[in-house]
């Protein structure tokens, strides 16, 4: 009888927690049609500020770009830094910490699987934003701009995985923490007016959260002429930065939850339910 | 008899409202609570005042900036009471498994739904409040107590308080006899309803259809109402025609409409639960 590897492991556990994030969100699609509403009704009634203060068009395209990222912004908040906290309380957590996988796997699972659903739903914010607004946009670069979009999501997601392990110790308090990350994120990452408005120095703090730069960084790569004078930073330092915060959030996720593991060995009250 | 039912009422109103805000509230420490209820209004407000600084001519000197400051901050109570209340079915139900015993109780459902709405609305009135004295004191919105309509400001935040409880007594009949898509019920009339009536702009720039629709808002001359008690004009043209007197009979008529309304629908939804065996069911938890 042979024995799978760890790394087969490994790609089994990521590609079965992915698997019922990707289809589940399919099964229900009133979801689906929720979630996207909610966004552009948001977008909309942003699109009709800057319509009423006679701003120029290219903000129409920020706060439909902004709109989009919201959904995964949300999605990290909701389906992977309260998670944990979820399976805790449905009795599934103590279940993948004594099954013969890593953890790191099953976040990872999560992350991609919620990505793909998340992605689905950011595309269709943006095509209904740019056909209901007309948004023309001028692409200065194509690998950048996926670059920067791609690096985004990989900070954002490590981001999650180890707030996933944060949060988890918080318990009752996990969904209101979740719930005062959303306004107060959208205003210091700039996600519906460039965060060079917030002033360097603030814009440089908020950069811990990737979404900033990656927004930052991409309004620059589709609406290059309005973003010259919004402009926060170089589209490369911001690359570089966001490559720096994936490598690090990533670490210091695998780092969190090895404490985690080890607390919920030693202490036993990781499983305990209703905290 | 008619006694004992109001007696009934108020003790289902009352508890309901401890309950809510024991629910609402015991998860933190009065002060990490605070911060919660404070950071998210004030950041909500503080996207509006970024978007006119960075784009509007005199930023937040500019004349639209005071209506809509007051419009975004009011628009807190929309969609606290209104998801307060519809939620309340939906958590009782599928999260804590009680409403099967609510239903069993000697109590008034519409009076307990609107006791949950209410711990919403004391924390939105904290949030409000708060935010409005941050417009005074720190973006310079002009608001001289002395000139202050109390009276319109009094009726009107009566009248829209109790619009948005039986707005959320709908939508609670509505999350009675939906699955687990009623947990967004409350936030999709939230948002649908923020971009309609005009709440961080004049109705007058939406495309012609969606003015139609949020004239024929009561929220729309609520908001109207409140901007004229505190800064004694309204916001764009459209409603500029209509006195102030008009639009408090407005909001009483819309009230008035959507009280037999609600009512009716919550009972209609109520019997149709009951026959189908929804009051129990569980779909989400």
């Amino acid at each position: 009888m042979s024995y799978p590897t760890r790394w087969e492991i490994f790609w089994r556990t990521v590609m079965g927690r992915a698997y019922p994030r990707v289809v589940g969100m399919q099964r229900e699609r009133s979801w689906l049609f929720f979630d996207t509403l909610l966004p552009l009704l948001q977008v909309s009634a942003f699109v009709f500020i800057y319509r009423a203060i006679q701003a120029p068009p290219e903000f129409t395209g920020f706060v439909v770009l902004g709109g989009a990222m919201t959904a995964y912004w949300l999605n990290v908040l909701w389906s992977m830094a309260t998670q944990f906290y979820w399976e805790k309380e449905t009795g599934n957590l103590e279940l993948y910490i004594i099954a013969p996988t890593s953890l790191m796997a099953i976040l990872l699972g999560m992350a991609i699987g919620g990505i793909v659903g998340t992605t689905v739903r950011a595309a269709a914010v943006i095509a209904l934003g740019l056909l209901i607004f007309h948004v023309s946009v001028s692409i200065v670069s194509v690998p950048q701009l996926l670059g920067v979009f791609l690096l985004t999501l990989v900070a954002l997601y490590g981001l999650g995985m180890l707030f996933s392990s944060l949060f988890l110790q918080y318990g009752r308090q996990a969904s209101h923490l979740s719930n005062l990350l959303q306004e107060p994120i959208f205003l210091v990452s700039g996600f519906y007016f460039p965060v060079r408005a917030l002033g360097f120095a603030a814009a440089l703090g908020a950069s811990v959260i990737p979404v900033t730069l990656g927004l930052d960084a991409m309004r620059q790569l589709l609406f290059p002429t309005m973003m010259a004078q919004f402009r926060f930073l170089d589209v490369r330092i911001e690359l570089g930065v966001l490559a720096v915060l994936s490598i690090g959030f990533l670490w210091a996720a695998k780092r969190a939850l090895s404490h985690m593991e080890d607390l919920a060995r030693r202490e036993g009250r990781l499983t305990i339910r209703g905290q | 008899m008619t006694r004992q039912r109001a007696v009934e009422s108020i003790r289902s109103l009352k508890t309901a409202a401890w309950l809510g805000w024991q629910i609402e509230s015991n998860w933190a420490s009065p002060f990490l609570f605070a911060v919660y209820s404070i950071a998210k209004p004030i950041a909500g407000a503080l996207i509006l005042v970024l978007m006119y600084m960075v784009i509007a001519p005199g930023g937040v000197q500019n004349p639209l900036f005071p209506q809509i400051f007051v419009g975004n901050a009011f628009y807190i109570y929309v969609a606290m009471v209104l998801m307060g209340v519809s939620q309340a079915v939906v958590e009782d139900r599928e999260h804590y498994g009680m409403l099967k015993y609510i239903y069993v109780a000697p109590l008034n459902i519409h009076a307990y739904l609107v006791g949950r709405g209410a711990a919403q609305a004391a924390m939105a009135t904290v949030a409000v409040s708060i935010m409005l004295l941050f417009g005074i004191a720190v973006l310079g919105i002009p608001m001289p107590p002395a000139s202050i309509d109390w009276g319109m400001l009094f009726a009107a935040w009566v009248l829209g308080l109790a619009g948005l409880a039986f707005g959320g007594i709908f939508l609670g009949g509505i999350s009675l006899i939906t699955a687990r898509h009623s947990f967004y019920v409350g936030e999709a009339v939230a948002g649908a309803l923020y971009l309609l009536c005009g709440a961080v702009f004049p109705i007058d720039v939406l495309p012609k259809p969606l003015q139609l629709v949020g004239e024929a808002l009561p929220l729309t001359y609520w908001l109207e109402a409140l901007r004229r008690a505190l800064l004694g004009h309204g916001a764009g043209e459209l409603l500029s025609s209509l006195t102030d007197r008009v639009l408090l009979l407005i909001l009483v008529g819309s009230m008035a409409l959507l009280a037999v309304l609600s009512i009716g629908f919550y009972r209609w939804a109520e019997n149709l639960a009951r026959e189908k065996g929804l009051i129990d069911m569980q779909t989400m938890y």
